[in-house]
Parts: C-alpha cells; sequence; structure tokens
C-alpha cells in the first residue's frame, strides 16, 4: 500500500518532467531570462560558425553565448581573409520605430567592435540597422520576440 | 499636384460680429456634438457636370455637402441631421431660411449654398445660418478650377468650424504616411499621401526600398523621410510638387528620426556613428550642420517647440527610454518624464502648451500628453502596440498608428491610421487603401 502511493508520486514527478521537457521542445527554443538560447532560426556561415546572436529587451551588450559565437566568426574571418561581412543589427516589435533603429545600429556596433578585439578589421565589417522593420518570426510572443532581438552577420559578396 | 487657385470674396454679411446664440464647447469632451443641418448646394441652371478621372459628379452640391457632414460627424463636435428631414429646398433656403421650420427639427445651425459650374470655374457661395438666433453670422464664395470641388468642401468646412469653435479648422489638410502590404517579415513600404478624410490616395514611391517615419514641413509642400535606398538608410527630402528627391547631407552612417523646424529652415534628426545615435540639425540652404547633443547614449526622436526655442527627444541616458527637453543650442537638458514605464516619440503641440508621447508600461502601448515641464500627463489610449502620434494643425487631433497581434505566420497582423481628440473622446479607424503606419499631418493649405 505505501510502496504504491510512493510509487504513484514518482510517476507524477516523472511525467510532470516529461511534460516539461516536452513543452519546451515543442514551442521550440529556449530563452534564458528573455535571451533566446535555442538555435531554430540561426543559420551557419560554415560549419560550426552561427550566423547571429540575441540580445535582452532593450540591451545591446553581449552574453557569454554571443561572445562565443563572435570569436568562432572572427576566427572564420581570420582564415578566410577576402571575406567581408554586414552586421545586421534588430529589434522586436515592442519598441518605438525610431529608438529601435537606434537600437538595432548600437547591437551591430558591439558585435563589429567585439570582432574587431579579435583582430578582424574593421574595414571588413560593415553595419545597418534594421529596427523592427525585418523580424525573423512573426510571432507576438516573448520567444518570438527574443528571437528578433539579433545581429546576423551576412557574408558580402 | 496642381495648385489650388483660391478667390475668396466676403459676401454681405449681416451682423458678422454680433453676439450669436450658438456656440460649440470644446474645452470638454464632445458628449453633446452640435446639431447642424448642412443643407446640399442648389446647383444653379446651366451648371456642367464635372468629369474627374473616369468618374462624373453630376450634382455637385450635393457632394460637397455630403463631404462637410462627415468631415463634421469625424470631428466629433457635431452633429449633422439626417437630410430626410430636411424641411427647405436648397435655393429657397439659401436665401430665406424659415428658422421656425428649421427649429422643428432641432438643428441649432444651417449651412445653405449655391454652386455654379462652367468648362473651367467652379463658383460657390455659402452661408451659415444661427438657427436660434434667426440669422446669418457667416457668408463666402469661392472660385477655383471644378476639380478642386473638394478642397472647397473642406475650406467650408474649416470655416464654419472657425465661426463656431473659435478655434481654426483642420480640414484642408492632407497626411503623408507609409503604406504598408506583404508578409511581416518582410513588408513593402511606399510613401502614400491623401487628403485628410482618406480621399485622393496617391502613392510617392514605388516600394522598391524601405521608407519609414515622413514628415510635413509647416510651411511648404516638402516631406523630410528615411529610405533604405541602396540599402544606406538615411534622412531625404521629397517635393512632392515637382516629385525630386535628395539625400539631406553627407553623413557617415545612418540618419533618421527627420523632422522640420518650424520656419522649414532646418532639418532635425539623429545621426547614428559607432554604436551612438546623437542629435544634429543641417540647415537647408546654407547646408550648415551643428550637433546639438553629445553623450553616449541613445539620443533620438526630436521635436521642436513651435516657436523654435526648444527641442524635446528622447533619451536612455538615464538606462531607460525618457523625454527630455533642452534649448535648441543643446543646452539646458532637462529630463520630463518621471512616471512608471519607458515614454518614447515626444511631439510638440503647434499650440506650444503640450507634449504628445508614446508611453510603455507593463506590456501596454498608450498615446498620451503631458505639459513641457513633465506635468499633467494624461492617458487618452491604450492598446497592445500604437505609437508616433502627429497632431493636426490646429492641436486639437492626434493621428497615429496601431498594430495588432499576431501568431508566428503573421496571422492576425494588421498596422492601422488612428485619431484621437486631445480629450480623450472619439477615437476613430482612418480608412486606407493598405495598411498603414507612420502618418504625418499637413499644416492648413490654404491660409
Amino acid at each position: 500500500m505505501k510502496f504504491n502511493i510512493n510509487l504513484k508520486n514518482t510517476l507524477i514527478v516523472i511525467l510532470a518532467s516529461l511534460a516539461l521537457t516536452a513543452c519546451a521542445t515543442q514551442k521550440s527554443g529556449k530563452m534564458t531570462s528573455d535571451i533566446y538560447t535555442g538555435s531554430d532560426t540561426v543559420e551557419y556561415l560554415a560549419t560550426g560558425v552561427k550566423d547571429r546572436v540575441f540580445f535582452a529587451t532593450n540591451k545591446s551588450t553581449l552574453t557569454t553565448a554571443a561572445r562565443d559565437s563572435l570569436r568562432k566568426q572572427a576566427a572564420w574571418m581570420r582564415k578566410k581573409s577576402k571575406v567581408s561581412v554586414t552586421v545586421e543589427g534588430h529589434a522586436d516589435e515592442r519598441g518605438t520605430r525610431e529608438y529601435n533603429l537606434a537600437l538595432g545600429e548600437k547591437r551591430a556596433n558591439s558585435v563589429k567592435d567585439y570582432l574587431m578585439t579579435y583582430g578582424i578589421s574593421g574595414n571588413r565589417i560593415s553595419v545597418v540597422s534594421y529596427g523592427k522593420e525585418r523580424p525573423v518570426n512573426s510571432g507576438s510572443t516573448p520567444l518570438a520576440w527574443s528571437q528578433n532581438r539579433r545581429s546576423v552577420t551576412v557574408k558580402v559578396d | 499636384m496642381n495648385r489650388l487657385i483660391l478667390i475668396i470674396t466676403f459676401l454681405f454679411t449681416f451682423n458678422s460680429t454680433a453676439f450669436s446664440l450658438v456656440e460649440v464647447d470644446i474645452t470638454r469632451g464632445n458628449l453633446e456634438p452640435l446639431p447642424i443641418a448642412v443643407s446640399p448646394l442648389y446647383v444653379e441652371p446651366g451648371s456642367k457636370d464635372i468629369k474627374q478621372n473616369e468618374k462624373i459628379i453630376k450634382n455637385v452640391g450635393d457632394e460637397i455637402s455630403k463631404v462637410i457632414e462627415v468631415n463634421f460627424r469625424r470631428s466629433g463636435l457635431f452633429n449633422p441631421l439626417k437630410k430626410e428631414s430636411f424641411v427647405q429646398n436648397p435655393d429657397i433656403a439659401h436665401v430665406k431660411p424659415r428658422f421656425e421650420d428649421w427649429r422643428l427639427i432641432k438643428t441649432q445651425a444651417l449651412i445653405t449654398g449655391k454652386v455654379l459650374v462652367t468648362d473651367d470655374k467652379i463658383r460657390v457661395e455659402f452661408r451659415l445660418w444661427d438657427v436660434i438666433a434667426a440669422k446669418e453670422i457667416l457668408a463666402l464664395a469661392f472660385s477655383t478650377t471644378p476639380n478642386n470641388w473638394r478642397r472647397v468642401a473642406h475650406i467650408i468646412s474649416d470655416k464654419v468650424y472657425q465661426r463656431l469653435t473659435g478655434e481654426e479648422g483642420y480640414f484642408d489638410t492632407r497626411i503623408i504616411y507609409v503604406s504598408e502590404t506583404g508578409e511581416k517579415t518582410q513588408r513593402y513600404k511606399k510613401l502614400a499621401i491623401m487628403d485628410q478624410d482618406g480621399a485622393n490616395v496617391k502613392y510617392l514611391t514605388l516600394g522598391n526600398e524601405l521608407v519609414l517615419t515622413p514628415r510635413f514641413s509647416p510651411k511648404n509642400q516638402l516631406v523630410t523621410y528615411m529610405s533604405y535606398f541602396r540599402n544606406l538608410p538615411r534622412v531625404y527630402l521629397l517635393d512632392i510638387e515637382t516629385g525630386v528627391q535628395e539625400v539631406v547631407g553627407d553623413f557617415p552612417g545612418m540618419t533618421f528620426a527627420p523632422r522640420f523646424s518650424p520656419d522649414g529652415k532646418k532639418i532635425i534628426m539623429s545621426f547614428a556613428k559607432n554604436g551612438n545615435s546623437d542629435i544634429y540639425t543641417m540647415h537647408l540652404e546654407t547646408r550648415e550642420v551643428e550637433k546639438i547633443t553629445e553623450h553616449t547614449s541613445i539620443d533620438t526622436s526630436p521635436s521642436y517647440s513651435p516657436d523654435g526655442k526648444y527641442i524635446c527627444f528622447n533619451s536612455d541616458r538615464s538606462g531607460l527610454q525618457q523625454i527630455y527637453v533642452m534649448r535648441s543650442d543643446g543646452s539646458n537638458v532637462k529630463r520630463i518624464t518621471f512616471g512608471k514605464g519607458l515614454y518614447g516619440t515626444p511631439v510638440w503641440s503647434p499650440r506650444g502648451d503640450l507634449i504628445a508621447f508614446t508611453k510603455v508600461h507593463r506590456g501596454k502601448f498608450f498615446i498620451g500628453v503631458m505639459r513641457p515641464d513633465g506635468s499633467g500627463e494624461r492617458l487618452l489610449t491604450e492598446n497592445f502596440y500604437q505609437e508616433a502620434p502627429s497632431w493636426s494643425p490646429n492641436g486639437r487631433v492626434l493621428i497615429f498608428y496601431r498594430e495588432t497581434k499576431s501568431d508566428s505566420e503573421g496571422k492576425g497582423f494588421s498596422a492601422k491610421l488612428w485619431s484621437i481628440d486631445l480629450t480623450g473622446y472619439n477615437e476613430r479607424l482612418i480608412k486606407t487603401e493598405t495598411d498603414g503606419s507612420d502618418p504625418s499631418w499637413s499644416s492648413l493649405l490654404s491660409k
């Protein structure tokens, strides 16, 4: 009898945690505080070199994960010495248009600055801000907004 | 845009300066709009039809009265009565109304008029009657080209509005905005212009490049806006009469958030360089560039006071978006918003007494107004997303845009233009052919 109850509780806990994991994967992606940590929208400049990093609301500071991605971008650019890039800065739809343009520019430049500290010449990096004009996820949810608060490094032909 | 040639004749008016009983109280809300009868204008015998584009307008007198009625209804201050209840023929009413009959349908004011259309001219005469005091209180006549008949209707609306409220009207005006089509992730945006009532829409760009935030010059037919032409986001100047466009200044980076100075001689805008946005002005004749703010944080959305002495703007120097006011040379910067939430898009009223803004608080967007010292904050409307208020030239109405929620496929998304009265009443959708955003109101076209 007692054993049974314990078993039941354990089962409930296991089922509950299964449900949680299912939720997280189903919602396609994860967030830590409000920074996107998943890779659903991410594309690759080369094997293992992610093209984008994500930001917190109204912030342009680089997270640990963002710096890690950018060091890989820098390493890739050092190898491909003829490649130039444009860093696009983007914001989510939850801000006023003009402020978001400025914020996107600030985000793109914090990426550019970081790449430059890893030895990439500023001449090889241009920046452009799109503000909230080019979201990657059309949804009006915190997860969609976190995917849209991003900078994307695009190879220039 | 063919320029309006307008001849205004003052008709003989009885006691035009005398005290009249009809008056609209515009300081309160618009709880009891004034009943007004707009009699169809009498079309004089021998008048021609008006051919406009593909349309033929047979009874322009009727059409003019309809445009006036729509203007008045939308203002929220007037209640135009149904024409079926009218008791007198337009021609006789225009000569001498039987006031006791008009009183029966509970109207307090009456507009009558007559029109004569020849091949190249339309002549319109109208009178405004105080039904309670039983007398004429305004009479004017206009001559212009027949295609301008809608403008005649707007000018009549303005004259009547001014006579009854004591304030300048805003009907003979236009709105420039961004027309939007396509997927949310890849919107096509064109500059569009229309009359204040939504008529006569024209598209000014083709949609090949992203365009944002057009703003009228308060003095002439120039517009300043931002374009991503050749993927270089810059502030541009457009002459809407000639179609000539030019980039404003020679800045090595993004320029955005442009507006004119009240005299129309300068553009004030943000210039972003190395991750920092500051406010600059450029004189359009001398090309002289002046840096107005110098701060490591974001400074944007500048707007002059109507006397040109002050500038309100948006900055996150305190950590989050707030509104600041400074002298127009950049000195004496003062933060004016201390309420809960974020504040953006400050824009100074043409009367000078208020600043309109967007406020973001607890996931909601508000359009509000406050005094230039930050006191007396009043929130007029709350929604999921709305921003970018622009004042009617008389400082009475705000136009802005509103976006709706959507799912990850973009379903449910829309961007629409809305207007609201300064009192917080009379919120209205402004119908446009496509979605729209970033509206800017022109000055009165004829003064």
